[in-house]
C-alpha cells in the first residue's frame, strides 16, 4: 500500500509538471513515432459495402504495438522515484518487449514474467526482449498465462518494493494503475479525434477496439466518452466456445468480483475461483478487465461483443490483403467486428478501428492456424 | 473470547485446508492443538494467491483440484469448534471467495460456525468499510497485516479497527520460510506497540524452534505457516501426527531458555 500512495502522488505531482510532460511528448514524437496516422482503409470499405473505415494505426508505433506510450510515461516516474530495477508482466510480450525497450533507453534493471505457455506462443517476443537486455522469467503457475504473470510480478513487487518499480502494462491492478494507465494512452484518442474531424469534418459512428485488460481501447475511447452519438465498441475473446474455460469474455460469462486488487468483471467459478480463459491472442486472456471498462459498460456508454478466435484469424487474412496491413492477433479482433458491423451501417457512416499493435510477433501462430494457399 | 493469547508467546498455526483433503485437514487442526496452538488459521485456498509463496500455492492447487470451497472450510470451522472451545479459529482467506458467497452471509455462517475472527489477505484496511460493518455487526474480530513498509499513520488505522491481534509481518515479501528474521520484525512490532494494546503476532518466515524463541522476545505471538503445509505435504499418510510433532518441537525450545543462548 506504502508503494500505491508514493506512485499515486508522485504521478499526481508529474501529471502537472509541464517539464515532465514536454519530455514524455518529446519522447513520444521522437522515439515512439507519434502522431500515428488515421488510415482510411478504401479496399476494405469497398469490400464489405457499408461504413468508411478508418484504421489508427497504433501498430506503426516502435515496439510494434501502443504499449510504448505507457511504458515511456511510467519510464519517466521510475526516475522520479529513483529507483533503478523495474519489473513487468506480459502477455503477448508486446507490453513486456515495450518495457524492456524502456529500460535500455533509460538504464534500469529489467525483469518481465510471462507465462510459460505464452512465452511458447510469443517465442519472438521473448528473445526480443533478451536481445534489449530483459530477463525473463517464466510462470508455469495456474493457466501459464498473462493472470499468473501478473501474480509472479506482484510477489516480486512486495518483496523488492523498497527499489522495485513494477510497471503494470494494462488498466489493472490497485489504484492508481488503472487510472495513470489509461491517462497514458489518451493520446490515442486525442490524436484520432483531431484526425478524424480534419479528414471528414465529423466525428465517426463508432469505434472500436479490442479489450484484454482494455488499455488500447480505454486510450481511443477516452476522449469521445462526451460525444455522445460515437458509439465505443470493446471486442473480447470469444476463444472457441461460451463454455467457461473457452473464451475471455468477461462481460458474457464473468461477475462482479475481485482480482489482483481490482474490483471489476471476473470469469469465476460458483466457489470464487478464478476460471482458466482461453484466447489465440494472448495478450486478450486474461478472466478480468480493466474496472473503467466495467464503468462504461454498466451505465450503457460502451458496448463489449465477443469475437471468436476464428473469426479473428479470418479477420487478418482480410485485412492483409485488402490493406496490406497484418494486425496483431489482438487488433484482429477489433477489425473482426467491424468485419460484421460495417456492412449494416451506411455509407455516409464512419467508423475508427484501433489496430492497436501489429502482427509479426504472431508469425507462428498464424501459420500453424492459417491454410494459406 | 478464544482469541485471546493464553501464554506468551502464543503459537498461531496457519493450515490451507483441503490439502490433502478436508478430513485430514482436521486431524491436523486437533493435532495442533493438542500440541499447544492457541489460534488456528483455517486457510482457504484461492486459485490465484498473490501473497503467497511456493509451498501455500501448491498446496492451494491441490486443494482446488477437488474443488475445496469456502462453505466446505466454514463446515470445518465448525467440526473443530466442537472438540476445541478455548481454541481461537481464523477463516484465512482472499476476498473474491467471500463476496462471491456474499459478505452477510459469510459473517453469519462464520459466526454460527464458532469462527471468532477472519483476515482477509488482500483487502487493505483503507478499502475495509464494508466488511469492517458486516464483521462487527456478526461479532467477528478483524485481523489486518502490518508491513514494514507501513507508514505509521497506517499502523495507526490498523490498530484501530484491528480486533483480537495486530498481525505483523516480518519482512516485505510473500509467505515462506527464511533463515533469518529481518530487523524490519523487531522494529515493526515495536513501532506497533506504540499505536495498540492489541498482542501482537508475528508472521512470514517463522520455520525453526530458535527463531519461534527469538520472537518470543518481543512480540506475543508467533504464526507458523509454510513450514506447517511443508510439514503436510512432505508427510503423506501422517500428516496430523507429523504437524504435532512439528508443533510440540517449536514449543518445546521456548520453554527451555538454556537451549537458544547461543
Amino acid at each position: 500500500m506504502a508503494a500505491l500512495d508514493e506512485l499515486e502522488r508522485e504521478y499526481a505531482r508529474a501529471k502537472r509538471d509541464k517539464k515532465f510532460q514536454a519530455r514524455l511528448t518529446e519522447l513520444l514524437t521522437t522515439y515512439a513515432g507519434r502522431p500515428t496516422p488515421l488510415f482510411f482503409a478504401r479496399r476494405l470499405t469497398q469490400k464489405l459495402g457499408g461504413a468508411k473505415i478508418y484504421l489508427k494505426r497504433e501498430d506503426l508505433l516502435h515496439t510494434g504495438a501502443h504499449k510504448i506510450n505507457n511504458c515511456l510515461g511510467q519510464g519517466l516516474l521510475v526516475e522520479r522515484m529513483g529507483k533503478h530495477r523495474v519489473i513487468a508482466e506480459t502477455g503477448a510480450g508486446q507490453h513486456g518487449v515495450a518495457t524492456a525497450t524502456v529500460c535500455a533507453l533509460m538504464g534500469f534493471e529489467c525483469v518481465v514474467y510471462m507465462g510459460t505457455e505464452d512465452m511458447r506462443r510469443q517465442e519472438l517476443n521473448v528473445f526480443r526482449m533478451r536481445l534489449l537486455g530483459a530477463e525473463v522469467r517464466g510462470v508455469s503457475s495456474g493457466s501459464c498465462t498473462l493472470k499468473d504473470a501478473i501474480n509472479e510480478a506482484m510477489r516480486d513487487w512486495v518483496t523488492n518494493v523498497r527499489t522495485t518499480h513494477y510497471l503494470l502494462g494494462s488498466v489493472l491492478g490497485a489504484h492508481p494503475y488503472p487510472t495513470m494507465v489509461r491517462d497514458f494512452h489518451r493520446v490515442i484518442g486525442r490524436e484520432a479525434r483531431a484526425q478524424i474531424l480534419k479528414a471528414e469534418g465529423k466525428l465517426p459512428a463508432a469505434i472500436i477496439a479490442c479489450v484484454g485488460g482494455g488499455s488500447n481501447a480505454i486510450g481511443i475511447f477516452y476522449d469521445f466518452l462526451n460525444d455522445k452519438k460515437v458509439r465505443l465498441i470493446g471486442v473480447e475473446a470469444g476463444g472457441r466456445g461460451e463454455k467457461l474455460g473457452e473464451h475471455a469474455a468477461r462481460f458474457r460469462g464473468g461477475s462482479p468480483g475481485v482480482l489482483q486488487g481490482t474490483y471489476s468483471y471476473v470469469l469465476q467459478d460458483s466457489g470464487g475461483q478464478i476460471a482458466l480463459t482461453h484466447s489465440v491472442s494472448a495478450g486478450l486472456d486474461y478472466p478480468s478487465i480493466g474496472p473503467e471498462h466495467a464503468a462504461l459498460r454498466d451505465s450503457g456508454r460502451a458496448e463489449y461483443v465477443p469475437a471468436s478466435d476464428a473469426e479473428a484469424l479470418a479477420a487478418v487474412t482480410l485485412l492483409a490483403r485488402t490493406e496490406g496491413i497484418i494486425p496483431a492477433l489482438e487488433s484482429a479482433h477489433a477489425v473482426a467486428e467491424v468485419v460484421k458491423r460495417a456492412p449494416r451501417m451506411k455509407k455516409s457512416e464512419i467508423v475508427v478501428v484501433n489496430v492497436s499493435g501489429r502482427g509479426d510477433k504472431d508469425i507462428g501462430i498464424m501459420r500453424e492456424n492459417l491454410r494459406i494457399d | 473470547m478464544p482469541l485471546a493469547f493464553h501464554k506468551k508467546p502464543a503459537l498461531v498455526v496457519y493450515v490451507t485446508c483441503g490439502d490433502p483433503d478436508l478430513a485430514t485437514t482436521r486431524e491436523i487442526v486437533l493435532a495442533a492443538i493438542a500440541a499447544g496452538a492457541d489460534v488456528i488459521e483455517l486457510g482457504v485456498p484461492f486459485s490465484d494467491p498473490v501473497a503467497d509463496g511456493p509451498v501455500i500455492q501448491r498446496a492451494s492447487e491441490r486443494a482446488l483440484k477437488h474443488g475445496t470451497s469456502l462453505a466446505q472450510v466454514l463446515t470445518l470451522a465448525a467440526e473443530v469448534r466442537e472438540h476445541a472451545q478455548s481454541t481461537g479459529l481464523i477463516i484465512f482467506s482472499y476476498l473474491n471467495p467471500i463476496l462471491r458467497m456474499g459478505m452477510e452471509k459469510f459473517c453469519k455462517v462464520a459466526r454460527a460456525a464458532g469462527v471468532d475472527g477472519t483476515l482477509v489477505t488482500d483487502l487493505p484496511v483503507e478499502e475495509a468499510g464494508e466488511y469492517l460493518r458486516a464483521m462487527r455487526a456478526h461479532d467477528l474480530a478483524p485481523v489486518f497485516l502490518a508491513a514494514p513498509t507501513s507508514p505509521d499513520e497506517r499502523l495507526r488505522r490498523i490498530a484501530e479497527v484491528s480486533r483480537g491481534f495486530v498481525y505483523a509481518v516480518s519482512r516485505t515479501g510473500v509467505t515462506g520460510q527464511r533463515q533469518q528474521l529481518a530487523d524490519d520484525a523487531r522494529k515493526l512490532v515495536k513501532r506497533l506497540r506504540r499505536v495498540t494494546k492489541l498482542p501482537i503476532a508475528l508472521g512470514f518466515g517463522i520455520s525453526t524452534a530458535e527463531q519461534f524463541a527469538e520472537v518470543s522476545e518481543f512480540a506475543d505471538g508467533v504464526v507458523v505457516g509454510s513450514a506447517i503445509v511443508e510439514t503436510v505435504e512432505r508427510n503423506r499418510g501422517r500428516e496430523a501426527a507429523a504437524v504435532g510433532e512439528l508443533v510440540g518441537k517449536l514449543l518445546a525450545v521456548n520453554s527451555q531458555p538454556a537451549a537458544v543462548a547461543r
